[in-house]
């Protein structure tokens, strides 16, 4: 694929300028905008529907949903941080059955395209998790947390080991429709991303869902003592865009042809854009939602005129550009190969 | 419905410790019911302080020059309250509202007693106003550290039937704490409601004393909040619902107002462990974000 001069989109999404074709799909599930919520930013939509269309975005990734009930961990659970914030939620929320019933049931019954994001204390919860949602309509891919602790293994997080993270994968992919795409969502706390990203595809991952966030703490230097009543939290936003870019740089070399939904600290088009061209077929806004509520939207559009202002005429023509040999792009205004050294990856 | 609205300062004016700021707000001003807040982003569209900060409506003006108004009375401590504090007329800040759940009104005219601590009062006088409209009497308690930590004693004067002011260090009214008046002012005024706004720990000890007389307390509480607009989980205290169950309850859109007696007031920052979906075991400092 050239980039070439712009050319009409064959099916251009229904809002976008009309320009760049910005329909994406990741592991079979088709989507009008390549712009996602994150887990536990969009609660299940509903909130976000009073500030814009909700069934506009490529879907709604829903908060991480448990077997049971949870009531999270005690306040104070955020501190701001620069450029980004720590969290401690704890995974609060009312269960799986009063999910499908109340949440699920919304999403369907609005034509908002879902994905669930499931999580676990062990193997077994995640395959129960899955078994139910296989009976429910409405489920379009499945996102797997495995950034939770592993009870069996003393607490170890499901993600910072191949083997735990491609039993969960195997568990949610064995219980689960195989037109449903699921994908692992991986955390950046790990020595090497592409060994767990490798286990997740071949215990059958469909895509990958990258990154989570950074384990962080924050002093609170009144108080001397942890600003989070959970002690450690979840670093999110533009402070952890460069790891996040990074990681999926890593994981388009290692894996050429996964699918990857790109998301950490995305703010802007451009932002949105670097992951795109390092790799991704979509992306997730999560932490600017709390800054600007129909982010997510504008995010779309800017990366829209991004897109068209570089020439392209489709997102696809996008994905991965950023690997490209120089000979390779298209450009007429050749620049010098760029030296890509694998061993500082 | 809460709204997105690029707004602009109309003017900002010192009240003792405080900064009044108007902003236009469009239609966020004719949605505005007492008790309600607004989300201000800190800092313009680059900022790095990526949250918004949560702040009371203290009055709104509907239509004017500049069409839609919000007033708002900022405490400046942190970087985004100074922020906010430093803003001059014309100054772009971003606002979403109005947020969460006002104060319910009584059907009745009954006697009201609205207490508010520091900046606490500010959403009291709006409320004031539409209770008066009601009938009902209204007298107001309001109390802070010291007398340039009061706010609207001058518009309390002129809206309620009795003002009780109580300071800490007795620089004005009565030396102590407003729960050390509210006593008095309930027997003497037969109270039948309390509406309150201020301090977790006064209005701990405001809804306790009302629920120990029998009587209705509605109290805007304050909590830490992420995104103000209930996609976070941040802002969450223990609640006891009408079932009797005690559920971890996010502030910001099943509050800022709950009825005083169904907080667990002596149990906020923690989970209780008959919370619904309660843990007792779950203690491990690794992820589960
Ligand atoms: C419903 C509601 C109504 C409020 N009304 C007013 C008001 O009318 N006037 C006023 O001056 N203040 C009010 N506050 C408190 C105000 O939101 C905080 O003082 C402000 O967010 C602190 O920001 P900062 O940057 O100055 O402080 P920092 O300590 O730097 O803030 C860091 C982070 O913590 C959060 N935070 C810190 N303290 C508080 C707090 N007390 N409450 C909530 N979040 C906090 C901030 O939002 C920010 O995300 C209200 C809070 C709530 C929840
Ligand atoms: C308050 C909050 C809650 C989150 N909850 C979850 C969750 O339940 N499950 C999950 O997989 N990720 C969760 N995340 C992580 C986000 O989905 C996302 O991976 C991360 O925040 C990086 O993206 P961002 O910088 O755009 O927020 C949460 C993030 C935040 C800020
Ligand atoms: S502040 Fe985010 S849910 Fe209340």
């Amino acid at each position: 694929m050239t980039r070439a001069t712009v050319v009409p989109a064959e099916s251009p999404s229904p809002w976008s300028d009309g320009r760049v074709n910005m329909s994406t799909s990741l592991a079979g599930l088709e989507m009008p905008s390549p712009v996602l919520t994150a887990s536990g930013c969009a609660a299940a939509g509903r909130e976000l529907d009073q500030f814009f269309d909700i069934t506009r975005l490529g879907a709604v990734v829903t908060k991480s949903i448990t077997l049971e009930p949870r009531a999270g961990r005690p306040t104070p659970r955020m501190a701001e941080t620069p450029s980004g914030m720590l969290n401690s939620i704890g995974l609060q929320g009312p269960g799986i059955t009063a999910f499908v019933e109340r949440d699920l049931a919304w999403l369907t019954q609005r034509g908002a395209r879902t994905v669930v994001s499931i999580a676990g204390d062990t193997v077994e919860d995640y395959a129960k998790l899955a078994k139910t949602l296989r009976m429910h309509d409405g489920v379009d891919a499945i996102e797997v947390n495995i950034s939770c602790p592993n009870v069996a293994e003393r607490g170890q997080v499901f993600a910072c080991s191949p083997d735990s993270a491609s039993a969960v994968i195997q568990a949610v992919r064995r219980n689960t429709d195989s037109r449903v795409p699921i994908l692992a969502k991986l955390s950046p706390d790990v020595t090497d991303i592409t060994s767990i990203a490798v286990a997740c595809v071949r215990a059958g991952a469909d895509g990958l869902s990258v990154i989570n966030t950074l384990l962080g703490l924050v002093i609170d230097t009144e108080q001397m003592r942890p600003a989070l009543a959970g002690v450690t939290g979840g670093l999110s936003g533009p402070a952890i865009r460069p790891v996040a870019v990074r990681c999926v740089w890593q994981i388009r070399q290692a894996l050429p042809d996964i699918p990857i939904l790109g998301m950490g600290g995305i703010r802007t088009g451009l932002d949105a854009l670097q992951f795109i061209l390092a790799g991704a077929q979509a992306v997730s806004v999560g932490t600017t939602v709390f800054n600007d509520p129909s982010g997510p939207i504008r995010v779309h559009q800017e990366l829209s005129t991004a897109l068209a202002e570089r020439g392209f005429s489709s997102l696809a023509e996008a994905v991965s550009y950023a690997h490209r040999a120089p000979q390779d792009r298209g450009l007429s205004e050749s620049i010098a190969p760029a030296e890509i050294d694998e061993d500082s990856l | 419905m809460p709204e997105q609205y690029r707004g602009e300062v109309v003017s900002v004016r010192r009240a003792g410790s405080y900064h009044v700021l108007t902003l236009t707000a469009g239609s966020i001003a004719t949605q505005t019911r007492p008790g309600q807040f607004v989300a201000l982003a800190i800092g313009g569209e680059e900022s790095g302080l990526l949250l918004r900060r949560a702040f009371s409506i203290h009055g709104v003006q509907e239509r004017g020059v500049f069409g839609g108004t919000v007033d708002v009375v900022v405490s400046p401590h942190g970087a985004g309250t100074r922020w906010l504090a430093q803003r001059h007329r014309g100054d772009a800040v971003n606002l979403v509202g109005p947020l969460g759940r006002p104060f319910s009104l009584p059907r009745d005219p009954v006697s009201c007693a609205l207490v508010g601590g520091g900046y606490g009062s500010a959403p009291l006088f709006m409320l004031a106003e539409q209770l008066r409209a009601r009938g009902c009497r209204v007298d107001m308690v309001l109390g802070a550290a010291t007398e340039e930590k009061l706010f609207g004693v001058l518009e309390a004067k002129r809206m309620a039937s009795t003002v009780t002011l109580t300071t800490d260090d007795g620089s004005l009214g009565q030396t102590g704490q407003v729960t050390d008046a509210l006593a008095g002012v309930m027997d003497q005024h037969g109270t039948d409601v309390v509406y309150a706004c201020g301090p977790m720990g006064m209005l701990a000890a405001v809804a306790n004393m009302a629920t120990a007389r029998g009587v209705y307390s509605q109290c805007a509480v304050e909590e830490s909040m992420a995104c103000g607009i209930g996609v976070c989980m941040t802002c969450v205290l223990p609640v006891i619902g009408d079932d009797g169950t005690t559920r971890m309850v996010r502030s910001c859109i099943d509050g800022p107002v709950f009825r005083g007696d169904t907080v667990r007031w002596a149990d906020v920052g923690t989970i209780p462990p008959d919370t619904l979906g309660a843990s007792p075991v779950r203690e491990s400092s690794e992820g589960a974000r």
